[in-house]
């Protein structure tokens, strides 16, 4: 920018910011609020007008992620436990194992999952059996895949903020009687909570967003199976896209602004 | 019958613990400088460490013994056990702190009954419903002594208890001390490297050096104040 027109722009900026030019800002301030207003009512539009859409695949989401996290919650918590305090064979295995689906793709992990719980295998038909339905192409397939997406998470943040917890006042514990497994419950998860919280927090987003593996498991059954990231997927295949995926967007921003406050709060 | 035999021996790298000395009723304080062995001999009494070789007997009770190799845990050994900075807790309740410790058997308003009346006899009463976090080290210790005596041990362990206090509040809890140990007849079993604690503390003084007993003396106290009340309250007339 030449000299004259640096000049030229301070000084409008200056005029502006006078107080008997306050008449320009009110102006200015008005259209802003007006364009933005706008943009938030078309937004607001564009929400009710898709949230039909949006809907169905949202609280299925929920009705996934909700039992997984607390499933792959637990099982975690007791595989970084067992990680972080025993020596037994098939440790490494455990660990291994469990950490696989981080470093899989996804799609590799649904496969395997399609395999293992087909009916049509001996595994599969077996579970099939005890639970009375089969386990693929219905929610509880999406829920076993949430579940092995999550798991991971919740065992590797499990075993570091339990191998984080000063073992004095562990043995604190023992010497006022308490049990072993009443020290891991009442003395060790307690005090490692911040960072099993915070395990069970990444496991549950993992397991919200889960894609690959629910699409192989799940089938993307409209209405049946299609959770949020399978929605948005086929959203490309209509022109209103960039709102639902804004839509999106604004719930993840918001569900991330409340998990901030809820962690604020709570510190 | 004596309330602990100790004889045991215990190799960490360069350092070798070998040990052996007997307790009765009272106050046995194992004297000696930094890193002669004391807390590690309060380790494997607890049973938090076990010896190489050697047998420890509480009340009667053999809770370890090499040879036959035999190891009673922690938690049935019936001993309790207040560390140098406390080590309460810190995500419970004062009251929490003691009723956990307490063994009888009833529900659990039946515990938090019987932990109060320890917390009353050390004069902390009033800190039930406090976070560990929010007390003073005197506090703290106090309610560590309450939560060591709540599970009606035969023998308590004290670990350095006074060492992280100031010299107002050490006498203090010197005297607490003094008059809960009489007042309960629970033998205590006291780790320190301070002269003056050891002798006003003390029955008997257990002199440690290099991880060995060097010998064993009686303390006499013509004019000690027994009443655990009065040493809550702070007096301090010894």
């Amino acid at each position: 920018m030449k000299r004259d027109e640096r000049v030229k722009s301070a000084s409008v900026l200056a005029v502006a910011s006078r107080p008997k030019n306050k008449g320009v800002v009110i102006i200015a301030v008005a259209l802003m609020g007006l364009g933005l207003g706008y943009g938030l009512a078309h937004l607001m539009a564009g929400y009710i007008a898709y949230w039909g859409v949006v809907e169905g695949p949202f609280w299925l989401t929920l009705r996934v992620a909700v039992p997984a996290t607390l499933i792959a919650g637990v099982a975690g918590i007791a595989a970084g436990y067992a990680l972080a305090k025993s020596h037994f064979p098939g440790r490494d295995l455990l660990e291994t194992v469990g950490s696989l689906p981080i470093i899989l793709p996804p799609t590799v992990i649904g496969y395997y999952l399609l395999e293992t719980l087909s009916p049509g295998t001996q595994f599969g038909g077996f579970l099939t059996r005890v639970v009375g339905h089969t386990l693929v192409y219905n929610v509880a397939g999406c829920i076993v895949a949430a579940t092995i997406a999550a798991f991971p998470f919740c065992m590797r943040a499990s075993r570091a903020a339990i191998e984080g917890v000063d073992s004095s006042f562990e043995q604190a514990a023992r010497t006022m009687g308490l049990p072993d497994w009443r020290v891991a419950l009442q003395v060790t998860i307690p005090l490692a909570r911040r960072g099993i919280a915070a395990g069970l927090t990444i496991g549950c987003a993992r397991a919200l967003g889960e894609y690959g593996a629910t699409l192989m498991v799940g089938g993307d059954i409209n209405g049946k199976t299609r959770t949020l990231s399978l929605a948005i997927l086929d959203s490309f295949t209509t022109p209103e896209r960039n709102t639902m995926l804004l839509i999106l967007v604004l719930m993840a921003v918001t569900a991330m602004i409340g998990v901030g406050l809820l962690g604020r709060s709570r510190s | 019958m004596s309330a602990l035999e100790v004889a045991v021996t215990r190799k960490i790298g360069d350092f070798e613990l070998d040990t052996s000395f007997t307790v009765d009723s009272g106050i046995s304080v194992l004297f000696g400088p930094s890193g002669a062995g004391k807390s590690l001999t309060l380790s494997l009494i607890a049973g938090l460490i076990r010896p190489d070789t050697g047998t420890i007997v509480i009340n009667g009770v053999v809770v370890t013994d090499c040879a036959r190799r035999e190891f009673v845990s922690t938690q049935e050994r019936r001993v309790g056990m207040v560390f140098q900075d406390g080590l309460l807790l810190p995500h419970r309740s004062v009251l929490d702190n003691v009723a956990l410790a307490v063994r009888q058997a009833g529900g659990r308003r039946a515990r938090r009954d019987i932990a109060r009346s320890w917390l009353e006899l050390v004069g902390a009463a009033e800190l039930a419903g406090r976070r560990p976090g929010s007390l003073s080290g005197g506090q703290r210790q106090r309610v560590a002594l309450a939560r060591s005596l709540a599970g009606e041990p035969a023998i308590v362990l004290m670990d350095e208890p006074l060492t992280a206090l100031d010299s107002a509040v050490r006498r203090e809890m010197r005297s607490l001390i003094r008059g809960v140990i009489t007042s309960t007849g629970i033998a205590a079993v006291l780790v320190t490297h301070d002269l003056q604690e050891a002798e006003e503390l003390a029955d008997v003084v257990i002199d440690y050096a290099d991880g060995r007993v060097l010998g064993q003396r009686t303390v006499t106290h013509p004019t000690r104040l027994e009443g655990p009340r009065e040493s809550a309250a702070g007096s301090e007339e010894e």
